[in-house]
């Protein structure tokens, strides 16, 4: 994957796949202690103690299309690449919830890329599925949350076209305000 | 137009847009409008699918043409990825291949609104190894 926005829009399908109804991603970028996290949890059907264990093996999949699954291990090893870490926890029934941990200055470390388009082109393709983003930088926040959008939008869907582009000029120029690099 | 920076401008975005169409409920009607899905598998991601579904998204609407882009998982054609599945009011879904940017653009050109088929169509009959 050329950047983590790309990875974003991969671990938000699996959830979408185990029929989460909400998904969060938190983003928390910490300069002094060079640290970029990303934590995912949904609410979906979640996987048991086996599977968990061997997600972050490549070549597990419960896919049926592709013998193998590829989604889990390569952000694994991004993170890895850097020093830093990845942890997944999973209970059936519950969720699944995925932690990630890169050096931020880390020269392999990935780009964020286009993190505005990856939420909104995934919040959109769902709309019955509650999407909530929250990106730290440094003490500042940005919180994107489906359900406040909805709100706004009073009868309108968020899948027409405009609605996607507009969204996606929301998270961008607040972005922009908390600094974040893409 | 001035940038949306807020929940606040984008109410006013939305008002203005409600007084243009009336978009309510469209998604429940699916002969409305077309309706186009994006594979976003690991293979489908790593290939472009992204900046794909983006593409179709500025296209139609620079196009005022009424459509929704999703995303969906796997199709099982990871050898043709980017692949979308297009579907026209009326018409049977259609499957694409290799759709890059140009590709995309060909498609709305051509098959969305000159109705001529154009090259890269995956035949329904295809088996993925789903199902094969
Ligand atoms: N959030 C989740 N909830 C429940 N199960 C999950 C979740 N994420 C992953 N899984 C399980 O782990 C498996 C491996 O996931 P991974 O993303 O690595 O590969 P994949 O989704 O199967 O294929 P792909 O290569 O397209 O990503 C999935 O098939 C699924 O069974
Ligand atoms: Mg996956």
């Amino acid at each position: 994957m050329k950047d983590l926005s790309l990875h974003i829009i991969d671990i938000f399908q699996n959830s979408v796949s185990a029929k989460a109804t909400k998904i969060e991603l938190v983003i928390i970028e910490n300069t002094e202690r060079d640290e970029l996290r990303m934590q995912f949890k949904d609410n979906g059907i979640g996987m048991n103690t086996e599977m968990v264990n061997n997600v972050t093996n490549a070549f597990y999949t419960t896919r049926t299309t592709r013998k193998v699954g590829l989604g889990i291990p390569l952000l694994k090893r991004n993170a890895e690449l850097t020093g830093g870490d990845f942890s997944i926890t999973s209970e059936l029934g519950v969720g699944t919830e995925i932690n990630v941990r890169f050096k931020h200055s880390h020269i392999d470390r990935q780009p964020f890329g286009d993190l505005a388009g990856a939420i909104v082109l995934t919040a959109t393709s769902y709309p019955k599925t509650r999407f909530v983003y929250k990106h730290q930088k440094d003490g500042m926040e940005y919180i994107f949350d489906t359900d406040e959008i909805n709100e706004v939008l009073d009868g309108i869907s968020i899948q027409s076209t405009d609605v996607v582009l507009m969204l996606k000029e929301l998270i961008d120029s607040n972005l922009e305000e908390i600094r974040v690099k893409k | 137009m001035e940038k949306i920076k807020s929940l606040a401008d984008l109410k006013k975005r939305q008002e203005s847009l409600k007084s243009k169409i009336d978009l309510r409920d469209r998604a429940n009607d699916p002969e409305s409008h077309i309706q186009v899905k994006v594979s976003m598998s690991t293979c489908g991601i790593a290939s472009g699918a992204k900046h794909t579904m983006e593409i179709l998204i500025q296209e139609f609407n620079r196009h005022k043409i009424d459509a929704i882009v999703t995303q969906t998982g796997c199709m099982g054609f990871c050898f043709a990825e980017p692949t979308i599945e297009v579907k026209k009011p009326g018409a049977e879904p259609i499957i694409f291949g290799y759709v890059n940017e140009e590709k995309a653009i060909e498609i709305i050109e051509k098959y969305v609104i000159n109705d001529v088929l154009v090259e890269g169509i995956i035949p329904a009959n295809y088996q993925s190894i789903d199902n094969k």
